[in-house]
């Protein structure tokens, strides 16, 4: 494909501003600050609209990246946008959160030689363009859907689903996407939520300066435009289970993405000590439930003086800069080497420069408290990378004789999360892996239940957003090819 | 939302409140619990259903104003609604197969307990209860208990019903009499929990505790709640509220439960005179 502008040679993406570490380490407010139209001009016009075009192969829902980011250079913001939207009901999400390094731009060929097209951050600008320009940004989605097949746009199948009913079972990343796709083709979709508030890890995980709420909120409501119900304080497995919703409430099929939310424990000595909290339970109470706004909201939230988090993913890092911005001390105590850690570097280098030290092949041993039964110090042991485990990443080994004490008064352990057995255990003939994961077709995510599909964390266990919403894409299109045979 | 049908207060510090929740009230069991949340800017609290009408489609919760949230609950009117009420959570008491059991509730505990004693009634169990309450003004759902219940003894702590005294003094006696008991229920505070278990472990007596830890979410996500029994910390919402009495450890569920003592002043504070009416006036910071 031959571009129509000229090609900005610039090896180095187009910074985009950020708030000052010092400033933003007091606030929730969001950090990176995004693109303006000259910006992400100029960071489109770095695109060389490559023929195979790989990015498009790393991107789990197939967006039609060259095609969006050639209309962005050209200022077209509006087809820009109308064009990402065809293939990511959640746009403004996914250039925030996705690992882009690790996805669409870790294949972009400008990234042999240089840094590779900002990808996420062209993404992310049109999306908060079309948010700030509702009007336009309709009438170029209008038009679109005219002429969708001349500009490439992949999307599920088109069959008249009209009549149909589908029951979604969780309402985060996979569900949300599964929803809005169905939805498209016609289908009456109903999502479940056991929260108060719809969205799953984007609501209650990942925090308001990494993803704002009021955008997650509009993403959704935008959802609701488009025909999806949601039915929130509904703990399916609880109030009502899958074989119910498939028989008495009449859907024609269900969709479980419950993802992977159940707390997971280092299990040593001293972990139910006062101070003591999973990440998650931070994570709720400041970013469900604004206990950083205590007490004008009614949660409270524990913050130390002195904090350690506990784990080297990307909660780990959510965790410590939130408790750095309740105005703790914190360091990172994570049990491999710095290239190991699973957490995004951008997020690591986020901590670093908001003051948050780390302790690296470093491993908790025990937890020491008070004749209170508060938290007081955490026992560590400094550790050494051995031979290769089964994964195929070299095994920590503790260095005899080297456990030190670090004085802390609030712990938080960040060391993943498993799957909620509550549908499996609800549900009849539903097969369940041994570490209580849905068994699920690859393609159609179709589960060993007839009529019952499932993706997201609750098949693979905690991994990405935009992996959920691949998998959400994929079972919308399964679902509705079972609904069509049906027909 | 959820409308509120009816508010009655049952004495100066306890408060019955009929929720209209049609779904919730065909599938909840004694035992089991909601977490409601007032208005937009409210905290998840976890209450215990009393009651609960299926035909009528309510749910019947009594609650103590303690702090913040419930003194807010208890000023709400019938015709008010509740903006989240989430349930049923947890799991039911298991209550099937006992023929002679006791039923224990220290002050709101009775509430928590008292569909448990009705359910075994019904089923044609002999259920002794006891109560305790600090002082006569205090004693909950005399009448209610008398009607689902074989043997009922109320005792307060001053005596001034006539029956000073503790539950466990009570149950002590009832044991010396010779009641047979093949299940003893304990709702209330933890101490008194602690101390019905201790009663009742030299005889073997199965014995079934309903902790209230602090909680946020109630479904299993946060492990806010957890509580110790036998080496393992479980998760009062979803492998509770009941556990076996003669397992937990109380001493690290009372140390757990002051853990925000210090914050309930400040909400307290907050929370007089705070219009809070779940976003729609768009005024409110953050709504």
């Amino acid at each position: 494909m031959a571009t129509s502008y000229e090609v900005n040679r610039q090896k180095e993406k187009v910074p985009m501003p950020e708030l000052d570490p010092a400033e933003r380490a007091k606030t929730f407010d969001e950090v990176a600050r995004g693109y303006s139209e000259e910006d992400a001009m100029a960071e489109a016009r770095r695109c060389i609209q490559c023929p195979n075009a790989p990015c498009v192969g790393g991107c789990p829902v197939g967006v039609p990246i060259p095609q969006f980011i050639a209309q962005v250079a050209e200022g077209d913001f509006a087809r820009a946008y109308a064009i990402v939207k065809g293939a990511n009901a959640l746009p403004a999400i996914c250039g925030r959160v996705c690992p882009q390094e690790t996805q669409c731009e870790g294949v972009c060929t400008r990234g042999r030689n240089g840094e590779p097209v900002g990808i996420g951050r062209l993404e992310r600008f049109v999306s908060d363009w079309a948010l700030a320009h509702p009007e336009e940004a309709a009438v170029a989605l209008g038009k679109m859907r005219d002429e969708r097949a001349a500009c490439g746009v992949v999307e599920v199948e088109p069959k008249d689903l009209a009549g149909k009913r589908v029951a979604v079972i969780g309402s985060g990343p996979a569900s949300l996407t599964c929803a809005g796709e169905l939805a498209k083709l016609g289908c009456g979709v109903t999502v479940f939520e056991a929260l108060h508030k719809v969205g799953g890890v984007l609501t209650y995980g990942i925090p308001e300066f990494r993803l704002p709420k009021a955008l997650v909120e509009r993403e959704v409501a935008e959802l609701g435009e488009s025909g999806v119900s949601f039915e929130t304080n509904a703990l399916v497995g609880k109030l009502y289970d899958v074989d119910e919703l498939l028989g008495e409430r009449g859907f024609d099929a269900v969709f479980v993405g419950t993802g992977a939310g159940l707390p997971s424990y280092v299990g040593i000595e001293g972990e139910g000590l006062n101070g003591v909290m999973v990440a998650n339970e931070l994570l709720t109470r400041v970013n469900l439930m604004k206990a950083y706004e205590f007490p004008e909201y009614d949660t409270p939230v524990y913050a130390g003086k002195r904090c350690v988090v506990v784990g080297g993913g990307n909660v780990a890092m959510d965790a410590a800069r939130t408790a750095r911005r309740l105005g703790a001390d914190v360091r990172v105590v994570y049990r491999r080497g710095r290239e190991e850690m699973p957490a995004r570097a951008e997020e690591i280098h986020h901590a670093e420069q908001e003051g948050v030290k780390f302790e690296l092949l470093t491993n908790p041993v025990r937890v020491l408290g008070d004749d209170k039964g508060w938290v007081r110090g955490l026992e560590c042991v400094r550790m050494e990378l051995g031979a290769p485990d089964e994964s195929g990443r070299r095994r920590p080994e503790a260095v005899a004789g080297s456990e030190f004490v670090i004085d802390v008064d609030m712990l938080v352990i960040a060391v993943g999360s498993k799957t909620n057995p509550l549908i499996a255990q609800s549900t009849s003939g539903l097969e369940m892996t041994s570490r209580n994961l849905i068994v699920a077709d690859e393609r159609t995510c179709a589960t060993s239940k007839p009529g019952v599909f499932a993706g997201g964390d609750a098949v693979i266990g905690a991994a990405t957003v935009i992996l959920a919403m691949g998998a959400g894409k994929r079972a919308a299109a399964g679902i509705a090819e079972y609904l069509a045979s049906k027909a | 939302m959820y409308p509120i049908e009816r508010v009655e207060p049952l004495n100066a510090e306890v408060t019955r409140m009929v929720v209209r929740a049609p779904e919730i009230a065909r599938k909840i069991r004694p035992g089991q619990f909601i977490m409601l949340r007032i208005d937009e800017c409210g905290e998840r609290i976890p209450l215990t259903m009393n009651e609960c009408d299926p035909k009528a489609g309510t749910v019947t919760i009594v609650f103590q104003a303690v702090g913040a949230t419930t003194m807010r609950l208890a000023q709400l009117k019938a015709g008010d609604a509740l903006l989240d009420f989430a349930g049923p959570l947890g799991n039911p008491t298991e209550l099937e197969g006992a023929r002679r059991a006791c039923v224990i509730g220290g002050g709101l505990g009775t509430a928590i307990a008292y569909p448990q004693a009705k359910w075994l009634y019904e089923h044609g169990c002999e259920v002794d209860v006891i109560t305790g309450f600090r002082t006569k003004d205090l004693i909950l759902l005399e009448d209610e208990i008398n009607a689902c219940s074989t043997r009922q003894i109320v005792m307060t702590d001053d005596g001034s019903n006539g029956n000073k005294g503790l539950v466990t003094q009570a149950l002590q006696q009832r044991i010396d009499e010779g009641a047979d008991y093949d299940l003893v229920l304990a709702v209330g505070p933890v101490i008194m929990m602690k101390f019905v278990a201790a009663t009742t472990k030299p005889y073997g007596i199965k014995t079934l505790v309903s902790m209230n830890p602090l909680m946020i979410d109630g479904t299993g996500m946060c492990g806010g709640c957890r509580v110790k029994v036998g080496d393992e910390y479980l998760h009062a919402c979803v492998d509770g509220p009941d556990f076996d009495g003669h397992l937990v450890d109380y001493d690290d569920a009372m140390r757990r439960g002051v853990m925000y003592r210090s914050f309930e002043g400040a909400a307290r504070e907050a929370a007089e005179g705070r219009d809070c009416n779940g976003g729609t006036d768009g005024e409110r910071k953050g709504a």
